[in-house]
């Protein structure tokens, strides 16, 4: 007994430093596992509030630029109003969509696994698996919510894959991201016989019930052929800037809970 | 440690944390470089100082740079590991003088001091860079970041160094 004690006291620094790698190394794991972060996030109280003190300080000095958006876009939708088409967003009308408004307090592109927090929270009735976009095109999914803070995952993250399709027809393949460049997307999957060519506009599908279709994604830049999956891999430049994110819009589908509640039964049935 | 080596020490701690989450963590120079100098806590705690203390601040520092940057344990990882190795990179680059517990950084020379800064940086880079990519497919783009990051890093700590030394 005297000689294990004794083992411990001595080696008490290297069991220390494993012990704590050990949970690091955990911790690591299951941030690389979608929705498993559970605490060390952005999002709490504490990071979060530091983070929007920052955010307030720092939002003067794009004030301009920002102010230069939002009266493009409030041109924008009086054009649509005006024009009385709702092309773009086809299912406001109907109100199946709901559209929250949020800022960006902590943006980050350089990682390979890119999150965003937004200073709204569950108490805006702002749910994980809701798309977040801004008025040029599609930001990611939230992710993890606090009561007032959600962190998103990003389109630039090394996990994420997002339906999309041609803006013309309605081949679908996956958005993901090669971690090299912020502003360059790949889709993987992309069907064979699909008619893609350069400059063609990519649009989300409306397969999921997490974006509405048709939200702007880019356009093709590049595609190749891959004869040994036979599909094809499209790069794509984002309408986005992502490195320069401010106001974003938070989409709650209306429907979603009725469409997942289906689909579980359906998949509980087989 | 006296009084005032604790103040420092904390001071320190919180300073450092502050400036790598609001300041540096959003350089992203070139698109994806940024430093991490929040090891300048580790490399400068006192070198006979409690060892599991080191070890355990070391982790505390990491685990907020993570929470800050949403990046799981990563940042915990790389310092912890390199609290734990510490006294292996002061032996090689101090030598006997480290031994006798006599180093002082104020007096050590000049290539010492980048011999400990270069071993430090690199192996916290290369751990972390490891842990966020996590992927062997990907082992390219770990040591481009941890090349270019690092460097970047090198040249901060060392002139942090200059900036704050006591010489004349």
């Amino acid at each position: 007994m005297q000689q294990i004690i004794l083992f411990f006291i001595k080696n008490k620094n290297t069991l220390l430093f494993l012990v704590l790698f050990f949970i690091a190394f955990n911790l690591t794991i299951q941030s690389h596992a979608y929705h498993k972060s559970k605490f060390i996030s952005s999002a709490n109280f504490f990071s979060g509030g530091l983070y929007s003190l920052k955010s307030n300080i720092t939002s003067y000095f794009t004030l301009q630029d920002e102010n230069q958006k939002l009266l493009q876009e409030n041109a924008f939708l009086r054009q649509k109003l005006f024009n009385n088409s709702f092309n773009i967003y086809d299912s406001l009308p109907k109100l199946k969509f709901k559209f929250i408004p949020a800022r960006v307090i902590k943006n980050s592109y350089a990682s390979t696994n890119n999150k965003i927090t937004i200073d709204k929270g569950s108490n805006d009735s702002i749910n994980r698996d809701m798309g977040v976009i801004t008025s040029q095109g599609i930001v990611g999914i939230v992710e993890k919510t606090s009561k007032n803070y959600a962190v998103v995952q990003s389109i630039l993250n090394s996990q994420s894959q997002i339906f999309v399709q041609l803006k013309n027809t309605n081949h679908f393949g996956f958005l993901s991201w090669d971690m090299q460049n912020p502003n360059v997307v790949q889709i993987i999957d992309f069907p064979p016989l699909a008619p893609v060519k350069k400059g063609d506009t990519i649009v989300t599908g409306g397969n999921s019930a997490i974006f509405p279709k048709g939200i702007l994604v880019g356009t093709v830049t590049d595609f190749s052929f891959n004869k040994n999956e036979n599909d094809y891999f499209l790069t794509v430049k984002l309408f986005n800037d992502m490195t320069n994110l401010s106001h974003v819009y938070v989409i709650q589908n209306n429907d979603f809970n009725e469409i997942k509640t289906l689909e579980n039964q359906v998949e509980d049935a087989e | 440690m006296q009084n005032k080596e604790w103040g420092i020490n904390i001071l320190r701690f919180f300073s450092l944390l502050l400036i790598q989450v609001l300041l540096l963590n959003n350089i992203n120079f070139l698109g994806y470089i940024n430093p991490y100098i929040y090891i300048i806590y580790i490399m400068l705690f006192p070198f006979t100082g409690n060892r599991s203390l080191l070890i355990f601040t070391a982790f505390l520092l990491g685990f907020c740079v993570d929470i800050f940057s949403d990046s799981g344990g990563i940042h915990a990882a790389a310092s912890v590991l390199l609290a734990y190795v510490r006294p292996l990179f002061l032996k090689i680059s101090f030598g006997v003088s480290y031994l006798h517990n006599t180093v002082k950084l104020s007096e050590a020379r000049t290539n010492q001091l980048i011999t400990y800064t270069i071993l430090s940086v690199f192996v916290h880079h290369f751990v972390l860079f490891l842990l966020e990519i996590f992927s062997t497919q990907h082992l390219l783009l770990v040591f481009k970041s941890t090349l270019f990051s690092g460097i970047f890093s090198m040249l901060l700590i060392l002139s942090s160094f200059l900036l704050f030394s006591k010489r004349n």
